[in-house]
């Protein structure tokens, strides 16, 4: 099967969003003074989840986060992490409009979202949408401080 | 007993939502038709404001609204002097604290509550903490979220003033000694406030014999319409403490230097034009509860969170953090699943719970756990939606949850 075709597969979206909360990758921080965080701790009442960022020269170049949260927050973020690290700033703000347009239930860009695309149905639960953008709120805002920062 | 079929009839939600399993009491409550009547009354027949009209419908409505406290008199055995209306719980308890705390201590003074509490209850604490130098301390509880009394008198000391806590808290639905820890509170000197959300509508309230100072509770957890809330407060210290807000209605007089002159209680409470056809609905609610009984109310509600509790116990993949309780509340996790996840699912059968920490986030300390499922019961809800319920939780897994979206 095609790449494509997998992420059209319902039981491997699934498989995916369990095996990212079971097994979130990049889950730790570093909390060293060359990553930017942000703690998302009142997004909602219950996720409570902190992401770092190391960006130098318009290059992510390591994304990490913590905390505690629900399925949809802990794989959202977790496969945010693995989609945006060695991205450019520029390419990561393409990726993450076309995840939040997707989250929204509106046209998107499957080929940018890779494995993110497991979050597309989100929509048709609104309740969960702040849990499907959590951290991708997080590293959006990251990246905005940081383009502040140097220019 | 109670005729619960003949009692469901009465709430136009369960015939709107045929398939609907309301398990979300504690958050809020359905509302009967005589509450319903009483608001659309208002719009349709008697709107006007109160206090301050000398026409017809002006004065039905100052009687509806004050005789509303009459009702509330009966349904306390308080006077009807003592009760004040405010917006909600979070509303009556900021004004007894900031009320007691200004009049009553100092700084240095302490108030004991417990890490159960709701934000509602607690938070105000900390502001007058932050804003006048009153101290806050814990009184210990078990893992249940339960005080003993014995706990609660070795917690007491000297600096003590006042004795904050809920009478049934909201996560773990622990139903404190209040009568008992009164005792103690008033024999140390100190103020007994009461936070009687979860408890007030689920079982009779005398607030002579539980000898308590302050009591707050909101209109929508017990039937009633949203916006309204109750602040009942021994008369003499009514009098003793100043409201928090100022403006219409609540003033006598007020004069260019400065001094005012306010109403006496409870309308010094009542700030502006208030909720009239919300407190007018709010006494229907306290009539309906009265005429079912909240005796009977209280033991059906037992019955059912003890058969509640004894299935919840027959699936080995939850964990049960309030086995112990004598109410219509239960609080659990499906093992390995967040507690969201898990609500979510049940949202798919058409099952109402609440999940997350509850607006309690010093619980997690307690329960080791800092989000939870609780599925909350109220007299209209039925051993057959227990059993759906339980049939339910146990199709909860982490597939099953994440399936939802596919
Ligand atoms: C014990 C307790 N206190 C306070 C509140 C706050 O209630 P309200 O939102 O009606 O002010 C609640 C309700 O969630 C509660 O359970």
């Amino acid at each position: 099967m095609e790449n494509q075709d997998l992420l059209n597969d319902p039981m491997i979206l699934r498989e995916i969003i369990m095996d990212h909360y079971k097994y979130p990758h990049n889950h730790s921080l570093v909390s060293s003074t060359a990553y930017r965080s942000r703690h998302m701790a009142s997004a909602s009442c219950i996720d409570d989840i902190t992401v770092e960022a190391k960006i130098n020269d318009g290059v992510i170049e390591d994304i990490r986060f913590d905390g505690i949260a629900c399925t949809i927050s802990t794989a959202s973020t977790s496969i945010m992490t693995e989609l945006l690290r060695g991205k450019t700033t520029d390419e990561a703000k393409e990726i993450i409009a076309n995840y939040f347009s997707m989250v929204d239930g509106l046209e998107y860009n499957a080929d940018l979202l890779e494995e993110a695309v497991a979050m597309k149905n989100v929509y048709k639960q609104a309740n969960r949408i702040k849990c499907a953008t959590i951290g991708w709120r997080a590293i959006d805002q990251i990246i905005k401080e940081s383009e502040e920062s140097n220019g | 007993m109670l005729d619960v079929a003949a009692i469901r009839k009465d709430f136009p939600m369960f015939e709107n939502n045929p398939d609907l399993i309301y398990f979300d009491n504690g958050a809020s409550t359905l509302k009967p038709q005589p509450v319903i009547d009483a608001v659309v009354d208002f719009y349709a027949r008697h709107t006007s404001n109160v206090h301050r009209g000398d026409y017809p419908i002006a004065r039905l409505n100052d009687e509806l609204y004050d005789g509303t406290r009459d009702i509330f008199a009966r349904f306390l055995n308080c006077s009807p002097q003592e009760v004040a209306f405010t917006h909600n719980v979070s509303a009556s308890m900021n004004e007894i604290i900031y009320g007691a705390a200004k009049a009553f201590m100092k700084p240095g003074d302490v108030i004991l509550t417990t890490q159960n509490e709701h934000a509602s209850n607690i938070m105000p604490w900390f502001k007058v903490q932050r804003d006048f130098g009153i101290k806050v301390e814990y009184i210990p509880t078990d893992v249940q979220g339960v005080v003993s009394a014995e706990d609660f008198e070795k917690a007491m000391h000297e600096g003590v003033k006042a004795v904050c806590v809920a009478q049934q808290t909201n996560v773990l639905a622990a139903v404190q000694p209040i009568k008992e820890m009164a005792r103690i509170a008033h024999e140390h000197g100190a103020l007994m406030i009461v936070d009687g959300a979860q408890s007030v509508p689920h079982m009779k309230t005398d607030v002579k014999d539980l000898d308590i100072d302050f009591l707050g509770f909101s209109g929508h957890k017990m039937c009633g319409p949203g916006g309204t809330g109750v602040l009942w407060g021994r008369y003499e210290l009514l009098e003793k403490i100043d409201p928090m807000i100022y403006g219409g209605d609540m003033n006598a007089r007020f004069y260019a230097d400065g001094k005012m002159l306010l109403q006496e209680p409870p309308m010094k409470f009542e700030y502006g034009t208030p909720n009239i056809e919300g407190v007018i609905g709010l006494g229907a609610a306290a009539e309906y509860l009265m005429k079912i009984g909240m005796d009977n109310i209280h033991a059906y509600e037992k019955e059912l969170g003890d058969y509640f509790r004894g299935r919840m116990k027959e699936i080995d993949t939850i964990t049960l953090y309030n086995p112990d309780s004598t109410a219509g509340v239960v609080t659990f996790n499906v093992k390995d699943v967040f507690a969201q996840d898990t609500a979510n699912f049940l949202a798919t059968k058409g099952i109402a719970v609440r999940s997350g920490n509850h607006c309690a986030k010093i619980l997690d300390g307690i329960i080791g756990t800092n989000s939870t499922v609780r599925a909350s019961l109220y007299f209209y809800n039925t051993f057959e939606e227990v059993d759906r319920f339980v049939e339910a939780v146990k199709e909860v897994t982490l597939e099953n949850a994440v399936s939802i979206f596919f």
